[in-house]
């Protein structure tokens, strides 16, 4: 079976899987809004294609290696536990605060994390009400009280008129302030800063901020619609607001959101990386410093194998270049060079 | 806007006095700043003051990328390798040690790899790399073909390296001997076991004003033994 075909395959499977996920949980479609079902078939297709890309990517030989160490290391049953905590650990700081992103800059950092968390919940508050996972409904004899079902379950009563009802009916509110402060702050880099503007691309770097900053306005202008204008262009607002989420959701496995899916491997390289350092060192077939985990240094020559790369030194007594370390590599070349220029003069 | 194709970057190793400018130069560069990305390295410390600048040298088919489990690093279409796109990169570093010739860098607390990337910021409005501009013996060049053919008549560019088995072509070039029987690439793994020449200075003594070796001649360093 090619790489292709798995991957349709496993796109398959996850759409289908969504797909009976959201019969289940709407109650055989009882709580589901036809007036979604565009949002839904959007929904659908970025599963495919989010599969598809991420089953690809999987396939590639360095991935492929990562993939398989990151597990295996993980789940050592030695280091199990600890490694658990340091999950944990590692999605609070770095996931959560972003702290490697504030590294970089304060304001970067701020930056990304009003896109992330402005993102999250709206997709936490949007895909459950789209599926019909969620849904509300007035309790009887008690019509200023709502109860909320997930998945068909009652999950609790709250006041319509009370600081719960307000904070949760106006959850796209306050995720659309996030997004937007984050957009601004991001188009603000993009214009000021001369390195972001030389590499920046505009499927790659503007569109996504063109999109999130579009569906947080049309989505505003909604509740400002029926807030504030009596429904004021609603029917046309509607149309726009959905065009841009479902292109998003189309673009979602394409273009740079592709990341949300792909970064979590960070976890994986950070547990494989703690277990090289506790294991042997490769040492440097020239200078016999140790430069990297033994490991390390064995998988990436398995892979420069299978990607077609040929640094292997049938001549030479290190057998193979990966078995040199950085710092020699820059050595050899200035030594190599120098030595032309000797043979040229003698 | 990308960089004008007909402007290459020439290494000449042999000309570097390891002055550090492009050292301190490269830091002020945009897409990097503060990090300084090129690696001036002392062949071997102990016998030699011989240093090798080292650029990236954009590789056609660049194993860092291959190599990249994230598929962070991109080649523009001008042949830049640029440094890892950093929604992506996942901080690994395969890249550091897959790269013949030893050129990116891992930054772990900011989880980001990062490596020369010929100052793409100011090449792309037409200006030339930080390095190449204030390195005093030219030994990072940056100019068209023919410029440095003009400037340096006994020399050759070589984009073409050797490591073991494995042919790197790159769009960075190395100066080598013009000779007739100029080798068709560079192989760099053959000086594996080369060491730099260790080299004594003898200088004649001074007593009483006169020289202990007794020289018949008008030049001051007649004396000096390299």
């Amino acid at each position: 079976m090619t790489d292709r075909t798995q991957a349709i395959l496993w796109g398959l499977v996850t759409t289908a899987s969504l797909a009976a996920l959201i019969v289940v949980g709407s109650r055989s479609l009882a709580h589901f809004d036809a007036a979604l079902v565009s949002y839904t078939f959007a929904s659908l297709f970025a599963t495919f294609g989010i599969t598809y890309r991420y089953t690809m990517w999987l396939r590639r030989p360095p991935t492929q290696m990562y993939w398989r160490r990151g597990w295996q290391v993980f789940a050592s049953p030695r280091h199990l536990g600890r490694n658990l905590l340091q999950l944990l650990r590692r999605f609070f700081l770095e996931f959560a605060a972003n702290r490697f992103i504030f590294r970089r800059g304060g304001l970067r950092g701020l930056t990304h994390w009003l896109l992330m968390w402005g993102t999250l919940v709206a997709g936490a508050i949007t895909f459950p009400l789209v599926f019909g996972w969620i849904h509300f409904e007035t309790v009887p004899g008690h019509l200023d009280t709502y109860r909320a079902y997930f998945f068909g379950v009652s999950a609790g009563t709250f006041p319509i008129e009370s600081a719960i009802g307000f904070i949760a009916f106006h959850g796209l509110v306050w995720a659309s302030f996030l997004v937007l402060g984050g957009v601004m702050l991001a188009f603000r880099r993009r214009m000021v800063d001369h390195g972001a503007a030389a590499l920046q691309q505009f499927g790659e770097d503007i569109l996504p901020l063109l999109l999130l900053g579009a569906i947080s306005i049309t989505g505003l202008m909604l509740t400002v619609s029926y807030s504030w204008m009596k429904a004021y262009a609603y029917d046309f607002l509607a149309i726009l607001h959905a065009i841009t989420v479902i292109f998003t959701l189309l673009w979602l496995p394409f273009g740079k959101f592709f990341h949300i899916f792909q970064r979590p491997a960070q976890l994986g390289v950070g547990f494989y990386k703690e277990a090289g350092e506790r294991g042997e060192q490769a040492r440097c077939a020239r200078c016999e410093q140790p430069y990297a985990p033994l490991p390390m240094v064995r998988d990436l020559t398995i892979v420069e194998q299978q990607l077609g790369f040929t640094y292997e030194m049938p001549r030479h007594a290190a057998g193979h270049y990966q078995r040199v370390c950085p710092k020699c590599r820059r050595a050899l070349f200035g030594l190599a060079q120098g030595a032309a220029w000797s043979g040229a003069r003698s | 806007m990308g960089v004008p194709h007909d402007l290459e970057f020439f290494v000449d190793p042999s000309r570097c006095i390891g002055c550090q400018a492009c050292v301190q130069a490269c830091s002020e560069c945009n897409t990097h700043k503060g990090h300084s990305m090129i690696h001036l390295e002392f062949v071997d410390r102990a016998n030699s003051v011989q240093t090798v600048p080292v650029v990236c040298m954009h590789c056609e088919q660049p194993t860092c990328a291959e190599v990249c489990p994230a598929d962070a690093i991109k080649r523009t279409e001008d042949g830049v390798v640029q440094s890892a796109r950093k929604p992506r990169c996942i901080a690994c570093g395969n890249c550091v040690i897959a790269c013949p010739f030893g050129v990116p860098e891992v930054h772990l607390a900011e989880q980001v790899m990062m490596k020369c990337d010929m100052c793409y910021d100011r090449m792309s409005v037409g200006k030339k790399p930080m390095c190449a501009t204030v390195c005093p013996s030219q030994a990072l060049f940056f100019g068209t073909r023919a410029e440095i053919i003009a400037l340096r008549p006994r020399s050759t560019p070589m984009s073409t390296f050797r490591f073991g088995e494995q042919t790197i072509k790159t769009r960075v070039s190395v100066m080598m001997p013009r000779a007739s029987a100029s080798p068709q690439h560079l192989d760099v793994t053959a000086a594996m076991d080369d060491r730099t020449r260790g080299r004594s200075l003898k200088l004649a003594v001074v007593q009483d004003g006169r020289s202990d070796d007794t020289v018949d001649t008008d030049d001051p360093f007649a004396a000096v033994q390299v």
